[in-house]
């Protein structure tokens, strides 16, 4: 069970990043990236079944939504911001 | 030295043509300082140009993606009306209605049955102050407020002035704070209500709510407080701190624009005149069709606010830290308006002497920046805010308002700071009055003549 769930948490978590790397927009980005990080972080010593269960789905439910966000996104992008032209490490 | 001033003030002078409050304006010391001084003009981006950087979350913020995603659904299939009750369509769009009832409710530990949706909190102002002053005329006729709230709250009082309301005005302290023996002595027995801003808009100072709203409740009178600029960011609970009617708005907190709330107390009642008949929606205090995927919308950002709160309010502190940090380390005479203790941390008004404010917006123009609030930024007038809480004609214009939000980042901070200490010295280098300064004159001393 124990590891079963930590692939599954692994996985989910690169799913997520990928996703989220694909936000046109930068503050939108770099936030989902630092709050899926920041969130796992948070609950890197869960164990308990129950609560694992529920932040798995929860972790589902988000890339769901990420995924179709980035769409809406995609669809409405605009110019960079100042940063990004600045900035190449790339996020 | 004195006679570059002077030709500089003269130029302005003539530049600016004959509007009193301007004309007073050119003839202070500081604008002596610059030598353009226009109002910023608006311009659309080019295809390729890059966009600045947004600073300006107390004007209004990006909505957050899982808001969105909380409201398309409501924008594109359920198209109901929420007071439909003879089909599908009407229970749909309802039941989504009551649950961002209950999101609201839940953020300021409400009743959902208290919580009626508006079109923002401009609107719950209006509601509350016309509303209770207009429905207690007959026996009560007083209204206190502050100096320092929205516009919204000071032209309704004006209004009711009209209307032969009392109004007292209250002034702040020099930290932007009230007074609560001023305003214990200046509750009367005919006064209805006391409205106060939790969290202000332009400096960012946290009123004493909970104090004035015990108070109140002692004084028999009811507390109105705008909270647009605290919920979500800071914990809010109407019970603890007696508050009887609260206003809310959804694009502070990456909510939709044209959406907020009024929290209207239900035990003890509080009762108030509609500004709006119609439908007799919302308990007949807001008549007019609710606008589903909006409340959808507001419901998500005040879920979302609960959940993100300590969060979002650990990292805006950290980088507001920084920002500050990183400006008052590289530059002096720079001074933070308002309460250094008493504050959301998100909202920091720097004033940087010797330097006009919307000369350093403009040199800023990679930062989206303001010098006060969006609704008299088309203004060269200074701040009311900044008067009030008793800043020099001339650091009053010199300054600006930096606004920190959940999509912050520390690349944007340190952009920023560098740019603006880059500014600054750069103004200051051009400044007469810096010349002077760092020569040992002091430059209240020295009298203008008038032309």
């Amino acid at each position: 069970m124990a590891s079963c769930g930590r692939s599954q948490v692994i996985s989910l978590y690169r799913m997520l990043m990928k996703e989220s790397r694909k936000f046109p927009s930068y503050n939108y980005r770099t936030y989902a990236l630092r709050r899926i990080q920041d969130g796992f972080r948070a609950n890197l010593h869960v164990d308990n079944p129950k609560t694992l269960d529920m932040l798995l789905s929860q972790a589902r439910e988000s890339l769901a939504l990420i995924k179709r966000q980035v769409s809406v996104g995609q669809m409405y992008s605009t110019q960079k911001t100042i940063i990004e032209g600045n900035d190449q490490r790339g996020f | 030295m004195m006679s570059r001033a002077l030709v500089t003030r003269k130029l302005l002078g003539t530049m600016c043509g004959t509007s009193g409050p301007r004309l007073n304006y050119t003839q202070t010391a500081v604008s002596a300082a610059l030598v353009h001084t226009e109002i910023i003009k608006s311009r659309e981006l080019e295809k390729d140009e890059l966009r600045p950087l947004y600073m300006d979350f107390q004007a209004t913020t990006p909505m957050d993606p899982r808001v969105l995603d909380a409201m398309l659904p409501y924008q594109v299939n359920y198209y109901g009306n929420p007071h439909s009750r003879t089909h599908a369509y009407g229970w749909e769009s309802e039941s989504a209605m009551e649950k961002a009832r209950k999101q609201v409710a839940d953020l300021i530990s409400a009743d959902p049955r208290e919580i009626v949706f508006t079109s923002g909190a401009t609107e719950s102002n209006n509601m509350s102050i016309k509303g209770v002053a207009r429905f207690y005329k007959a026996k009560k006729k007083h209204i206190i407020t502050t100096q320092t709230e929205h516009k919204c709250v000071l032209d309704s009082c004006r209004v009711l002035e009209a209307e032969g309301f009392d109004v007292t005005y209250l002034p702040v302290k020099n930290n932007g704070l009230i007074d609560l023996e001023q305003l214990e002595e200046a509750i009367r027995p005919d006064t209805s209500l006391v409205s106060v801003m939790t969290v202000n808009n332009e400096i960012g100072v946290r009123q004493p709510v909970k104090e004035i709203g015990h108070l109140c409740r002692s004084k028999n009178v009811f507390f109105h407080t705008d909270a647009a600029q605290a919920i979500g960011k800071i914990p809010v609970n109407v019970s603890d701190w007696k508050v009887d009617l609260m206003s809310i708005s959804g694009h502070k907190i990456y909510g939709p624009k044209g959406v907020g709330a009024l929290y209207v107390r239900r035990r003890p009642r509080v009762r108030l005149e509609p500004l709006q008949n119609g439908g007799g929606q919302e308990r007949g205090l807001r008549s007019g069709t609710v606008p589903t995927p909006l409340a959808v919308g507001l419901g998500a950002a005040c879920e979302i606010a609960q959940q993100e709160m300590e969060y979002d309010h650990k990292r805006v502190t950290i980088l507001a830290n920084r920002l500050v940090q990183k400006i008052m380390s590289e530059i002096p005479d720079v001074v933070m308006n308002g309460d250094p203790e008493q504050r959301y941390p998100g909202c920091i008004n720097l004033s940087f002497a010797y330097v006009e404010g919307e000369s350093l917006l403009m040199a800023l123009k990679d930062v989206a920046l303001s010098s006060g609030s969006a609704c008299t930024s088309a203004s060269l007038e200074p701040s009311y805010v900044l008067r009030a809480i008793g800043a020099d004609e001339d650091l009053a214009h010199s300054s600006i308002r930096f606004g920190i939000g959940r999509f912050t980042t520390e690349e944007e901070v340190d952009y920023t700071a560098e740019k603006c200490i880059q500014q600054v010295k750069r103004l200051r280098e051009m400044s007469p009055l810096w010349e002077m300064v760092q020569e040992g004159i002091d430059l209240k001393s020295i009298k203008w003549t008038q032309h």
